[in-house]
């Protein structure tokens, strides 16, 4: 295993977050304000309470996974693609380091990042509303795991993608909408039955769900079954990986 | 001498069902520097990227060092430093950081003063803290250099390191080859200017169609291609080299009307001077006189429609 390998990538991907800090952090608190003046203000004066807690503290954890998740893919994503894009990618190719480096270094900058910006979230929601959060650990566990998971999917997606319109046509058509329907900005019980059903067949539902118990000590599913979901969704990205890793997939022709 | 890279029947089949290495076997010297020499579409390229473990070989066998380019590719590429035939460089890095990357990439622990040296030897000291995007291409071309040689490579490719460079950095870049080669570092480089290969080669191979056709000490090759023909056009047609010029191994040219000397461009005189002399002398009436060299386009040419040198 070669660490400083691993290293010197992780560095890399955290440099150039750096040098684009503002527009890294701007624009997330920005949509998160955006947020809570349209869904906290507008809806929420309607929507009192949801299951006991104020609606401006109900949209909190499902406004983080909401950013979390589209954090991890795009860095990710974006963060291998682009070798690939403008040629660089010849030198971890022909660098003394296996797949395996390449990806820790790579997931492991995008989901850092993607961790910030969550926590950056998080601190701004607290200036909006008031909310606790009952299972700390939990939390930050839920949280941890959203970003890796995400982010290998994004590197997934930044090997498969030939070009700039297929990287961002995933998130577009699947991940935004399958997080938008996932209970971010409401709970499952507020939906029609036959909706309750559908919804079970949404991934992000069992993350979401999960996040918010660990807030608020109330779930959609139970907390077993979004711990399963989410290790379940770990274990395939891990293994397409792996297949990409064992074939070369789209990296070496 | 033992082979520091040592290629058996390489065979290179793209996804496409292409086949741009046709079973290339090739030994090479530590120590030495080998230009590569081939038109567009050679398969130049793709023997650099097959050893270097950017494409995959589809059959044959590659060691660096000793090492199996593809079961111990860690100990294989840890070997090899690659410049690559595009410039192809993070935009907005600065040039000090991405130099400082290529060799934690490879592992190597931090070195300033490594670090230093080469971006002094490439001119590009000034420059350490300048993004890629405000450097020239030439200089970009040496950032690419400087990324190679940061593991401190004991081989080197450089596929076409002087392409659209200019006849100052071109002898830079001459010279930078010339200091590697002091250090002991294996070179292979490809080229499309013979000049190149004349001025650094140790030896020469010729690839074409995915097949090395000859691989030659320089010398010997430009020995051979280092011939130049001096043609003189009489006004009067001879049957035969007149006794008077025997000395010079002279041919008769087509219907006797003119004489043609075949001379080594190379050599300290020529012996131009005595031949005119003498033909005055001989009392024949010159009306033309015109020179030809046979080039490496020639010898492409040649040993293209033989098949075989
Ligand atoms: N990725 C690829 N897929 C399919 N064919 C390829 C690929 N890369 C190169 N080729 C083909 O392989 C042949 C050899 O290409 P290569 O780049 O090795 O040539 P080269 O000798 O380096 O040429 P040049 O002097 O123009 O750089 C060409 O016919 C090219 O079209
Ligand atoms: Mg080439």
């Amino acid at each position: 295993m070669n660490w400083t390998a691993v290293a010197a990538i992780y560095r890399f991907e955290m440099a150039r977050f750096f040098r684009t800090l503002m527009q890294s952090f701007l624009s997330p608190v920005l949509s998160t304000s955006l947020y809570f003046v349209v869904f906290g203000a507008a809806i929420g004066s309607r929507i009192d309470q949801v299951e006991g807690v104020s609606y401006g503290a109900f949209i909190v954890p499902g406004l983080v996974m909401l950013s979390v998740i589209t954090q991890s893919i795009s860095n990710a994503s974006f963060g291998i693609y682009f070798p690939k894009f403008i040629g660089t990618v010849y030198e971890l190719l022909s660098a003394p380091i296996s797949f395996l480096e390449i990806v820790l270094g790579y997931v492991g900058a995008a989901a850092t990042k993607a961790l910030f910006i969550g926590c950056v979230i998080l601190f701004t929601a607290s200036l909006f509303v008031d909310f606790t959060i009952a299972h700390p650990v939990a939390m930050v566990a839920f949280l941890v795991l959203t970003c890796l998971s995400f982010a290998l999917l994004g590197f997934i997606l930044g090997i498969w993608a030939g070009n700039f319109e297929q990287l961002q046509l995933v998130p577009l058509l699947i991940v935004t909408p399958l997080v938008f329907l996932g209970g971010s900005f409401y709970s499952i019980s507020m939906l029609p039955p036959v909706w309750q059903t559908v919804t079970l067949f949404n991934p992000v539902v069992y993350l979401i769900s999960g996040f918010r118990w660990s807030f608020f000590g109330m779930a959609d599913v139970s907390i077993g079954f979004s711990l399963a979901a989410i290790a379940l969704f770990l274990c395939t990205c891990l293994a397409v990986i792996w297949w990409i890793f064992k074939t070369g997939w789209r990296l070496r022709g | 001498m033992t082979a520091i890279l040592s290629i058996q029947d390489l065979r290179k089949v793209y996804a496409g069902g292409f086949e741009a290495l046709k079973g290339v076997s090739l030994d090479i010297e530590e120590g030495e520097i080998l230009a590569l020499l081939g038109p567009n579409g050679a398969g130049k390229t793709t023997l650099i990227s097959t050893i270097c473990g950017i494409t995959t070989p589809s059959a044959g066998t590659v060691t660096v060092g000793g090492h199996d380019i593809l079961t111990d590719f860690r100990a294989a590429r840890s070997l090899i430093g690659l410049v690559p035939q595009e410039v192809a460089l993070e935009p907005f890095e600065k040039v000090r950081n991405t130099v400082r990357f290529s060799r934690g990439l490879f592992g190597k622990p931090t070195d300033d003063a490594l670090v230093e040296n080469i971006l002094r030897r490439l001119s590009l000291w000034d420059k350490k803290d300048s993004s890629i995007k405000e450097l020239s291409g030439g200089m970009k071309r040496r950032v690419l250099i400087a990324k190679a040689l940061a593991h401190e490579p004991r081989v080197l490719f450089l596929d076409e390191p002087t392409a659209g460079v200019d006849v100052e950095l071109r002898k830079d870049m001459w010279d930078i080859v010339d200091e590697l080669k002091k250090d002991g570092v294996t070179i292979i480089l490809t080229t499309h200017y013979i000049e190149e290969a004349e001025a650094i080669a140790d030896r020469v191979g010729v690839i074409n169609n995915g097949e090395l056709l000859l691989v030659e000490d320089k010398d010997a090759l430009m020995g051979r291609m280092g011939q130049k023909q001096l043609e003189v056009h009489l006004s009067a047609a001879l049957d035969a080299v007149p006794a008077a010029l025997a000395d010079y191994n002279l041919d008769l040219g087509k219907d006797g009307r003119s004489l043609i000397y075949t001379y080594d461009i190379r050599a300290e005189r020529t012996g131009i001077t005595r031949l005119l002399n003498d033909v005055a002398q001989s009392g024949l009436v010159l009306t033309d006189v015109n020179t030809q060299q046979s080039s490496l386009e020639d010898i492409f040419v040649g040993l293209v429609s033989e098949g075989k040198p």
